[in-house]
């Protein structure tokens, strides 16, 4: 405990320097308005700045980025209760009562809700990760080989499982991503493979080209597809603070809403996802007259906004302790940290203790800076979604032509970003989701890093990842968890829940 | 017109060496071959820094790790030879690497305009924490026992903890399974948590764990004994004298790099120190 509060002293003396500071601003700043806007999510945004983070200092790079994420959601919900459409994927669930409060004339009090219940799931799940840190840290040190390949197993497993769709979709989409994170030379003999003798990618595909294309550039292109039309609310937007009956109303979904969101964030395989959905499910059959939700109840609002900011945080957790990225968003995380020379996993808290505790005190300071500076910018918010498209898209492409190209200052970059883009809008279009591509490319490389480690040290034996107890129970899990998915009941329940 | 040209020889020779003089004029690149962490990393960082405040720059490292350091070492080799780009190799990517990898695209005898020495440092062996040996007379008799059942973990092809410790295997004559990691940090944490039974490393990366009490130390491959670990014996000491290895680092520019900036950032370290 004593150790939880100077680690956590340490983590705010960081965060509070000016710099960081900054950067948290701005970052929380930018994510909201990503978030605001649809169409543009975190995922897109993260990688077009991830080449403009090269020359910051890590620390504020990674505060800046983690911001980003977190704001994102946060901006997500303004969207989903003023405009009705969903800014972010977590707060598809908050349309269907924020939109309908927001038609009452409360939407005022919509956004206060949701602005009290993210910083309150916020400051909880901070505290969470700070608390769990250490432990999970030390449980990495006994992971060999054998074990963090079958964690990756079965992180890939959920990722597949969380994915919308089709199974067998998703796991092409897995392999895809596994096979192209395989271009380059190889570790152990130094061979080139898959490079087709192109000098640029013997070294392998950057993280930031791939992502850029496939996520920023098809976004891009998928958006000029399909035109929008947009259901802004004209009504007053109302008081923001809710009144102490509505407090009251709302305080025990915000609670179970922050332990869902929570648990399920440090799931593998984008966990976070599925927060708001519990959280509201959970809300309406609890309550007493379910028949109000989807009228503006604000439990409706309340719960899974907490559930979707309670696991957008811990989602951190896998990251930060076992270097293995649960989600999308976080495996850009990593692609930024080794931009800056560090290695995530469990060394970054005992080498870079002040990054890692910065970010973490950061977390709850950004989530203190959304609360204060979303409320009095709600107007300009509105005033944001009224830009029409076509003016915005040409800047967003040559912000990430010219983001791309200075990593390497390479054309081909440029070219295979383009080229992603273009087989990023073909998945789409076929219902591929590019998601679990891009984790699988990101843990690819050290899936397969650690395959041959740990068959070298088992002589060739493949039983050796049954054998040793730890991994066995995770390759288990992976093996149940994808039957599962296959199983026709599960499907089926599966596909309600991303289209209710 | 002979006049001519010979003006316009000068007035580019003088550009040139204008252009010198005043470089470094935007921050340096120095591709470093091995994952963040690693000796060969730790030297860049500290050298870089020194450097920068010679040189008014930024010495910014990226990490181009793969393929023993050859990966790296090949886009650097390749990179326009402006002093804007440098690299720091080490006796495996100039030394081994020929011998190593068939299709290596670069001639280190050729392909560089070396800078500098960056530094040489005493090679260590070390083990897991519960491996048996209590000196290093056991240790050779526990590795000649035990060879082919033990893992030794490397940093890739090339790397200086391959080379050697593949030196002192062969002096050994035995064949242990060598497990592959992308750099000396993943190694070293396979080995503290006990996955790898020994490697042989530089011991500015093991310094730390040894002094913690997470691995064992039980030589150094050199003469003298070292300040900071005073404590290890050397392999000539323990009994094992023919095992004497030093690695050595060293800066190169991309051959075709003006000899003026070359000489600059040749003095660069000294003057920062």
């Amino acid at each position: 405990m004593g150790d939880l509060i100077t680690n956590l002293s340490l983590g705010f003396a960081t965060a509070l320097s000016l710099q960081n500071v900054a950067f948290c601003f701005f970052g929380c700043l930018l994510g909201t308005l990503v978030g605001v806007l649809p169409g543009v999510g975190p995922i897109a945004t993260i990688a077009m700045l991830l080449p403009f983070t090269f020359h910051l200092d890590p620390t504020a790079a990674l505060i800046m980025l983690a911001g980003i994420y977190y704001g994102a959601q946060y901006g997500g919900s303004t969207t989903a209760i003023l405009v009705n459409i969903p800014g972010e994927a977590t707060s598809v669930v908050t349309v269907l009562d924020g939109h309908q409060m927001a038609r009452q004339g409360r939407a005022g009090v919509a956004l206060g809700v949701a602005a009290l219940a993210s910083f309150f799931a916020g400051t909880v799940s901070t505290l969470v990760i700070a608390a769990l840190g250490i432990p999970l840290t030390r449980l990495a040190m006994l992971f060999g080989p054998a074990e963090y390949f079958s964690l990756m197993f079965l992180g890939l497993a959920f990722a597949v499982v969380l994915a919308h769709g089709s199974v067998l979709k998703a796991i092409a989409m897995v392999v895809l991503g596994v096979l192209l994170s395989t271009v380059g030379t190889d570790l152990e003999t130094g061979e080139e493979r898959l490079t087709f003798g192109v000098a640029d990618l013997s070294s392998g595909i950057d993280f930031p080209v791939l992502a850029m294309g496939l996520f920023g550039f098809a976004e891009i292109l998928r958006n000029l597809d399909t035109p929008q039309s947009r259901d802004v609310v004209h009504r007053a937007i109302g008081r923001l603070l809710p009144s102490w009956r509505e407090l009251k109303q709302s305080a025990l979904p915000i609670l179970r809403g922050t332990g869902l969101g929570a648990i399920l964030g440090i799931l593998p395989g984008n966990g976070a996802v599925l927060g708001p959905f519990a959280s509201y499910s959970l809300e309406k059959k609890i309550a007493a007259d379910p028949s109000r939700f989807g009228r503006g109840a604000i439990e409706g609002v309340a719960g899974p906004e907490a559930a979707n900011n309670a696991g957008a945080q811990t989602a951190f957790i896998p990251l930060l302790t076992l270097g293995i990225p649960p989600n999308a968003v976080m495996a850009l995380m990593v692609g930024a940290m080794t931009i800056h020379g560090i290695i995530p996993g469990p060394l970054v808290m005992t080498k870079r203790p002040d990054l890692f505790w910065g970010m973490i005190a950061s977390m709850w300071i950004g989530n203190l800076m959304l609360l204060i500076i979303n409320l009095p910018l709600i107007g300009i918010w509105v005033r944001l979604l009224k830009v029409p498209y076509r003016l915005m898209f040409p800047g967003i492409l040559i912000f990430c032509c010219i983001g791309i190209y200075s990593i390497n200052n390479s054309p081909t970059d440029v070219l295979l970003a383009a080229a992603f883009g273009f087989l990023g809008y073909c998945l789409h279009k076929f219902g591929f989701e590019p998601a679990p591509l891009l984790l699988a490319f990101v843990l690819g490389k050290l899936l397969e890093e650690k395959l041959r480690q740990a068959l070298i040290l088992a002589r060739g034996d493949f039983m050796t990842f049954i054998e040793r107890p730890v991994s066995g129970v995770l390759i288990v899990l992976a093996v149940i968890v994808l039957a599962l998915a296959i199983l026709p009941a599960v499907r089926r329940g599966r596909q309600q829940a991303f289209h209710d | 017109m002979k006049r001519i040209l010979i003006a316009l020889a000068t007035i580019a020779f003088s550009a040139g060496i204008a252009e010198a003089q005043n470089y470094p004029t935007r921050p340096i690149t120095v591709i470093v071959p091995f994952a963040a962490g690693g000796p060969t990393d730790v030297i860049a960082r500290i050298v870089g820094d020194n450097m920068s405040r010679t040189l008014g720059q930024q010495l910014v490292i990226e990490n181009v790790a793969g393929a023993g350091g050859t990966t790296g070492i090949t886009r650097g080799a390749q990179a326009q030879p402006d002093g804007y780009t440098i690299m720091m190799g080490h006796m495996g990517t100039h030394g081994a690497a020929p011998a190593l990898y068939p299709n290596l695209k670069y001639d280190p005898t050729s392909d560089f305009e070396p800078i500098g020495m960056a530094a040489g440092t005493p090679i260590l062996i070390v083990s897991k924490k519960a491996l048996p040996p209590r000196d290093l007379k056991e240790f050779v008799e526990y590795l000649k026992a035990n060879g082919p059942k033990l893992n030794e973990a490397h940093a890739g092809l090339g790397s200086v903890s391959h080379t050697t410790c593949t030196m002192l295997n062969v002096q050994l004559g035995i064949k242990p399974a060598l497990v592959t990691y992308t750099g000396t940090g993943p190694a070293l944490n396979d080995l503290v948590s006990g996955q790898v039974d020994y490697m042989c490393d530089q011991i500015v990366n093991l310094v730390e764990q040894v002094k913690a009490g997470t691995i064992k130390a039980y030589a150094i491959a050199m003469a003298e004994r070292s300040p900071a670990l005073p404590n290890v014996p050397t392999t000539k000491e323990a009994g094992l004298p023919e095992f004497q290895v030093t690695a050595w680092n060293a800066l190169f520019a991309p051959k075709g790099t003006p000899k003026a900036v070359v000489d600059k950032l040749n003095d660069a370290p000294g003057q920062g120190a």
